[in-house]
C-alpha cells in the first residue's frame, strides 16, 4: 500500500491547480478519496470525528441491494427458460441473467458517473458519492428488455435535470433513480409496460436461444389484476409465464416476472435489515409505508367491487415495487421528509398513495412510483408543520410567562 | 431533595487516557499569557506594554467597548511582549513571572455586607467578570444587565473532563462564597445543575440546585437551561462554570486574584494521566513536559476534544476557562487503505455501519484529528437529534443560520444555544461540516445586527 501511497503522492502535482492534469482535478481527488481515507485533520470545532462518511454511507446502502440485485439476476434467467422451455442449471440461469443485467449497471454508471465527474470538474468540487447508490437502482427497476439507449438518456435527464441543477447530492427535490424510471415511464411507454417487457425471450450474447413455449404470457401479476374484469371478484388467479397459479409464498420468494430487482421480497429485507441494523434507513419511514399501505388495501377490501380492490393486504406489499420502494426509495433520507413525525406521515401517506394508484387508476398497474415522487414533492411541506409545531411551542413559551 | 432530570439525548464518547485522581508534579512556566482568542464578544484594548511591571491582578487589557471589564495577569512580574498577528490583532499578552508572585489587594469582603454594584465592582476589578457569560449569544456578560436567573454547571461531562467533585475537596468555602456572589446579582434564582450523586455542592445555600442524570451533553450549561428554564426572545440569562465559581469565592474571600487551579492532563497520548495545580495562562509545556513523546505527531487541546482549542506545545498556554488539558494523535500521517470498505473494529462510530459497536461500551478509543471524509451538503437526517438534548430542531436552526434569516432564527431558539451545545452534532455528523464554526458566525452576526 506504501508504493501506492507514493505513487500518488508524485503524481498528485500533475493534478492540482496548474498542473498538466488539473483538469481531471475532481477525478484525481475522487480516486485518492477512494483508496485513502483522506488524512486532514480538524481546524476548527471538534478535534474527533466519527468514523463514519458518505462514502460508508453509501456503500453501506449498495451492499444492502445486493441481495435483491443478485436475486433478480437469476429471476432474468428464470423466467426466461421458463419461457423457452428450457433447464440449463442454476450457474446458466444466472450467468443469462447477469450478462443481461451487467450492461444496463454499466451503462447507468458510465453515463452518470461521467456527468457526476464533469460537473464536480466545472464547480471545482470533490465528487459526490450520491450516484453510487442511484446507478446501482436505476437498473434495478427497468424491465429486463429495456433498451441500453433509453436508459442512457433518461439517466443522462434525470443525473442533470434532478439532480445538478438543484445543486448536487443532498440537494435533490425528487429521487434520481425514480426520475430516471418515470422519465422512461412516459417517455417510451411501450418500452416500459405491457407484457412484452418484463420477461426476456430472445437470447442474451448468444446465450440461451430457443422457441417461446405454448401458452406463454409475460404478464406480471400486478398487470393481470389490472386486468382482470369485475366478473372474477372472488375467483381470480394470478399466473406465473407458463399460466400455472400463484400464490402469496410465490409473491414471497419472487420468481415472478418484474422489473430485475423488485420481484424477491425475501431479498428485500435482508437489504432492509441491513439498511435497519446500521441505522442507515430510518425504520419510522420503512415501517410507516408497508403500515399505510396495507391499511389503505384493508379500506378497499371493504370496498372490493373491482379485482383489484380485493387483493389482499399482504399481497399488495409482497407485490410489484411495493417492498422494493418501501425499503430503499422512500427511506432516500434526502428527498423524505426530515423529521421525525414527518417520517411517519411520510411512510404512510407513500404507502397509501402507492395503493391507491394501483387500485383506482386504470392506466397503470404500479403505483409506488409515482406515489414516492408525489410524496417527494410534500416532503417539504410536511416538514414545515412539523417545525412550525416546534416554533409555536417557543412562541406560548413566552406567552405563557407574561 | 434536589431535582432530578433526566437526559435522554447525547453521548458520551469512551476515550482513553481518563485521569486517576492523583495529584501530578507541574514543571515551572517561563511565561503566563492571556490570550483574547479565548474570550468572546470583546474587542481587546491593551493597557500595557512591554518591559511594565504587574501584579496578579494588574489589568493587562480592557473591554474596547465596556472599559470596565478588566482582564488581569495571573502572575506578578515583567511584561514581555504583546504579539500581534495580521492586521494588529491581538493574539497574547506575555508576563514573565517573578520567583514570588505579588497579589493586588483587593481587601478581604464579607459578601453578605454588598450590594449589588459593589460586588460588580469588585469582580470588575478583580478580573473575573469574564468568567460570567451571558446567553443570548454566549459572550462575556453585559455589567449593565439585570439577568433574568443565573445558572451554573457543577459538572462537565465531555469526553475525558475532570471530575468536578475532585477539583472542588478542599474550595468548599469559596465555592460556597461565589454562589453568594451570583445570588446578589440577580433578581431571579442561581440554578447550580449537578451531575446525579456527587457530592460537592451538598449543604450549599441560597442556590436552586438541580441534579442531571444522563450523558454527555448533560453538563452543558445551554441543555440545563433548556430543562430548567428555557431563555425566551428578550430575555437575558447569566452562566458560569463553577469552576470559575471557586475563583471568585477566592477573590472575596482572600482579598486577591488567584487563578490557581486544579487542571486534568488527560488523552490517550499522555503517559502518566492526572490532575496537576497550575495557574490559568501557564505554558501548557509546564503542564506537559515529560509527560508526553515530544517527538511525535501530537495535537494538544487545552480544554476537551469537543470544544477545546488547539495549541502548540512551545507557546501554547492553558486557556483562561479550562481545567483540562488533552493530547491525542494528529493522525495526519495515518494512510488508512480503502477505509470505508473495511469492516472495523477498531472505529468508533455512533452508527452501526461499523462493527465497533460489537465490541461493547467499555472498550476504550484512541481517536485523532482526522476529519475522516470529504465535507458533504447535509445528506443523512435525525443524526443532530439524537445527540442533541434540547427542544430545539437542530438541522432546521442550522439551516437558519446558513442562510441568516433572522426571523426564522429567533423562531427556532438561536438564543438558548451556544456553538459547544452543537459539538456532538459536529462530531456523528457523516457530512463533516464545521457546524460549531457556523453557531458562532451566526451568533455574532446576529450580535452586531440586533446592538
Amino acid at each position: 500500500m506504501k508504493a501506492l501511497r507514493n505513487y500518488l503522492d508524485k503524481i498528485k502535482p500533475n493534478f492540482e491547480e496548474g498542473g498538466k492534469f488539473a483538469m481531471f482535478r475532481s477525478v484525481f481527488d475522487g480516486f485518492e478519496t477512494f483508496l485513502f481515507v483522506p488524512n486532514s485533520t480538524s481546524k476548527t470545532g471538534v478535534h474527533i470525528h466519527d468514523s463514519i462518511d458518505s462514502k460508508r454511507t453509501m456503500i453501506v446502502v449498495v451492499i444492502a441491494l445486493l441481495p435483491a440485485l443478485l436475486f433478480g439476476m437469476y429471476n432474468v434467467g428464470y423466467q426466461h427458460n421458463l419461457a423457452i422451455g428450457a433447464n440449463p442449471g442454476f450457474w446458466a440461469t444466472f450467468a443469462f441473467g447477469l450478462l443481461a443485467v451487467l450492461p444496463k449497471i454499466i451503462v447507468s454508471y458510465v453515463v452518470g458517473l461521467g456527468i457526476e465527474f464533469a460537473v464536480a470538474q466545472w464547480k471545482k468540487e470533490e465528487i459526490q458519492e450520491g450516484f453510487l447508490v442511484s446507478g446501482i437502482l436505476i437498473p434495478m427497476i427497468v424491465p429486463v428488455d429495456t433498451p441500453l439507449w433509453m436508459i442512457a438518456v433518461a439517466t443522462a435527464f434525470a443525473v442533470i435535470f434532478a439532480k445538478e441543477v438543484f445543486g448536487g447530492t443532498g440537494y435533490n427535490i425528487f429521487n434520481v433513480a425514480l426520475v430516471t424510471r418515470v422519465f422512461l415511464f412516459f417517455a417510451y411507454p411501450a418500452a416500459m409496460s405491457g407484457d412484452q417487457v418484463f420477461v426476456r425471450t430472445s437470447d442474451t450474447f448468444g446465450l440461451g436461444a430457443g422457441q417461446v413455449v405454448d401458452g406463454y404470457s409475460g404478464a406480471t401479476p400486478l398487470g393481470q389484476i389490472a386486468i382482470a374484469g369485475k366478473e372474477l371478484i372472488g375467483n381470480f388467479q394470478t399466473v406465473d409465464v407458463l399460466g400455472n397459479p400463484i400464490s402469496t409464498w410465490d409473491y414471497f420468494v419472487g420468481l415472478i416476472p418484474g422489473s430485475i430487482g423488485e420481484t424477491s421480497v425475501i431479498a428485500i429485507l435482508i437489504g432492509a435489515a441491513i439498511l435497519l441494523f446500521t441505522g442507515i434507513a430510518s425504520w419510522k419511514t420503512m415501517g410507516s409505508v408497508f403500515v399505510g399501505g396495507a391499511v389503505m388495501a384493508a379500506i378497499f377490501n371493504m370496498i372490493g367491487t373491482t379485482v383489484a380492490m380485493t387483493v389482499s393486504p399482504i399481497d399488495h406489499l409482497f407485490l410489484g415495487g411495493f417492498a422494493f420502494g418501501a425499503v430503499f426509495m422512500a427511506t432516500d433520507p434526502v428527498t423524505s421528509a426530515r423529521t421525525e413525525t414527518g417520517k411517519f406521515i411520510y411512510g404512510f401517506l407513500v404507502g397509501a398513495m402507492a395503493v391507491i394508484i394501483r387500485v383506482l387508476n386504470p392506466g397503470y398497474p404500479e403505483g409506488m412510483m409515482l406515489a414516492i415522487l408525489l410524496m417527494n414533492a410534500f416532503a417539504p411541506l410536511i416538514d414545515y408543520y412539523v417545525v412550525e409545531a416546534n416554533v409555536n411551542r417557543r412562541l406560548n413559551r413566552v406567552k405563557l410567562n407574561k | 431533595m434536589a431535582n432530578v432530570i433526566k437526559i435522554k439525548k447525547g453521548l458520551d464518547i469512551n476515550l482513553k487516557g481518563k485521569a486517576p485522581e492523583v495529584l501530578l508534579n507541574c514543571g515551572k512556566s517561563e511565561t503566563y499569557a492571556i490570550v483574547p482568542d479565548n474570550y468572546t464578544g470583546i474587542v481587546p484594548k491593551v493597557v500595557v506594554k512591554a518591559g511594565d511591571k504587574v501584579k496578579a491582578g494588574s489589568a493587562l487589557m480592557v473591554d474596547k467597548n465596556r472599559p470596565e471589564i478588566k482582564f488581569v495577569s495571573p502572575v506578578s512580574g515583567e511584561v514581555i511582549a504583546v504579539n500581534r498577528g495580521e492586521k494588529r490583532k491581538v493574539l497574547s499578552i506575555e508576563v514573565k513571572p517573578e520567583a514570588k508572585i505579588e497579589y493586588e489587594d483587593f481587601g478581604k469582603k464579607e459578601v453578605s455586607a454588598l450590594d449589588a454594584e459593589s460586588i460588580k465592582g469588585i469582580l470588575l476589578e478583580g478580573g473575573m467578570w469574564p468568567f460570567i457569560k451571558q446567553r443570548p449569544y454566549d459572550i462575556v456578560a453585559n455589567p449593565a444587565d439585570a439577568p433574568r436567573d443565573i445558572f451554573v454547571t457543577a459538572f462537565n461531562s465531555a469526553p475525558l473532563a475532570p471530575d468536578f467533585d475532585f477539583l472542588a475537596k478542599d474550595e468548599k468555602e469559596n465555592l460556597q462564597t461565589g454562589l453568594e456572589i451570583l445570588t446578589k446579582l440577580t433578581a431571579g434564582k442561581v440554578y447550580v445543575g449537578v451531575k446525579k450523586n456527587a457530592s460537592s455542592l451538598n449543604g450549599m445555600k441560597g442556590v436552586e440546585v438541580v441534579e442531571f442524570e444522563g450523558p454527555h451533553p448533560a453538563g452543558n450549561v445551554g441543555v440545563q437551561i433548556n430543562h430548567i428554564r428555557p431563555v425566551n426572545k428578550g430575555e437575558v440569562v447569566w452562566t458560569a462554570n463553577a469552576t470559575d465559581i471557586i475563583l471568585m469565592g477566592r477573590l472575596f474571600n482572600k482579598g486577591v486574584a488567584d487563578f490557581t487551579r486544579l487542571v486534568a492532563v488527560t488523552g490517550s497520548e499522555v503517559k502518566e494521566c492526572g490532575y496537576v495545580k497550575a495557574i490559568s495562562g501557564c505554558t501548557v509545556k509546564s503542564i506537559l513536559e515529560g509527560k508526553i513523546d515530544p517527538n511525535a505527531h501530537l495535537r494538544i487541546i487545552s480544554g476537551n476534544v469537543l470544544t477545546g482549542m488547539k495549541v502548540p506545545f512551545d507557546g501554547g498556554y492553558l486557556g483562561a476557562y479550562d481545567c483540562q488539558v488533552t493530547v491525542i494523535p494528529e493522525g495526519d500521517d495515518v494512510n488508512e487503505f480503502l477505509g470505508w470498505a473495511v469492516p472495523g473494529f477498531n472505529k468508533y462510530s455512533v452508527s452501526h455501519s461499523y462493527l465497533t459497536w460489537l465490541c461493547g461500551k467499555k472498550k476504550e478509543y484512541v481517536m485523532d484529528a482526522r476529519i475522516k471524509g470529504g465535507k458533504r451538503a447535509m445528506i443523512m437526517s435525525n443524526e443532530y437529534d439524537k445527540v442533541f438534548p434540547m427542544d430545539i430542531m437542530p438541522e432546521y436552526l442550522l439551516k437558519a443560520i446558513i442562510s441568516f434569516d433572522i426571523d426564522k432564527m429567533e423562531n427556532l431558539g438561536i438564543y438558548e444555544v451556544a456553538p459547544e451545545d452543537f459539538a456532538l452534532c459536529e462530531f456523528v455528523d457523516t457530512s463533516k461540516i464545521e457546524i460549531q464554526q457556523i453557531v458562532r458566525n451566526g451568533l455574532n452576526l446576529l450580535y452586531k445586527e440586533m446592538n
